[in-house]
């Protein structure tokens, strides 16, 4: 069995208002060297056998929105 | 008239949109989001709630569901399609609209009346052109956004239906509301169908709901 780690990432022309309300949080904490925060999402998902074609299938068809998102994934044991 | 009012888990103005249908003297009926045919509809509402709970992206899952693939059926046969708030979500996720929507600019869940202007030729709103309409919205991800050469696009060639007065939520061009290149399907934000009874005030989404008998492609 792998494990493949899949990052989903809005496009960087995106307004993220999530992550520039945390970035906001960071810098009342005390970071002023905080100049942004983008969030983006994390998902595992374990396989059978991980084929490339097929990874990137299962981005394009459901897990990324190719209108507002970049991604890339890396392949672990 | 026989109109499909898709459930999915988690559709939550599928009620709304039933009774405001019927009222009209259309008639809706529920299909769940898992049935295989369509057949005998000759429209489509594709109502609002939180599809999925919104996991991954708003009506990312639902828009991959069995019955999306007769939705699309009747979408490219000409038949009228709309989609309300999470309805639009699903729309633009399945293809059939384009662009998406994205997390309001200023983080807030809004809950209001909001200010519309009806723009496109389009069957959906030759009856509302030129009108101000008072729609109610209720949405976190309502900010419409595309591509520059999408935008260009939907500009260019009149699939802008809504706009509001006032851009309550980011949206590029103050945008409400797309239709597809045919025009048969149209996705918004604002909620035309909780805006369809004297008794409770406002009847301003009757002229949007009665399109439905106009449309075809």
């Amino acid at each position: 069995m792998a494990t493949v780690r899949i990052y989903v990432t809005l496009k960087p022309s995106l307004l993220d208002s999530a992550g520039r309300t945390v970035a906001g949080s960071l810098q009342k904490l005390g970071y002023s060297e905080v100049q942004g925060v983008r969030i983006g999402k994390l998902i595992e998902v374990q396989l059978a056998d991980a084929t490339d074609t097929r990874i990137k299938e299962m981005c394009d068809k459901l897990l990324a929105n190719p209108v507002i998102e970049d991604y890339r994934y890396e392949v672990i044991a | 008239m026989k109109v499909a009012v898709i459930r999915f888990p988690g559709s939550n103005c599928d009620q709304d949109a039933f009774h405001a249908l019927n009222d009209m003297g259309l008639k809706a009926e529920y299909v769940w989001h898992d049935a295989g045919s369509l057949d005998g509809f000759d429209a489509v509402f594709v109502p609002g709630g939180f599809s999925y709970g919104d996991y991954l992206r708003c009506g990312a899952m639902a828009a991959r569901s069995r019955i999306m693939s007769e939705v699309s059926r009747l979408a490219e046969a000409g038949c009228p399609v709309i989609g309300v708030c999470n309805g639009f979500q699903v729309l633009t996720e399945a293809g059939l609209l384009p662009g998406a929507l994205l997390q309001n600019e200023h983080e807030k869940f809004l809950c209001q009346d909001v200010l519309l202007t009806a723009e496109s030729d389009s069957s959906w709103t030759r009856e509302a052109k030129g009108k101000t309409l008072r729609i109610p919205i209720a949405h976190g991800e309502g900010r419409f956004i595309a591509d520059a050469e999408t935008l260009t696009r939907v500009e260019g060639e009149g699939q802008v239906a809504f706009r509001y007065v006032e851009n309550v939520n980011g949206s590029m061009n103050s945008i409400a509301g797309v239709v597809s290149p045919r025009g048969n399907v149209m996705g918004m934000m604002p909620h035309p169908e909780r805006a369809a009874s004297l008794r409770l005030g406002n009847t301003d989404g009757l002229v949007i709901l009665r399109a439905l008998e106009l449309v075809r492609a």
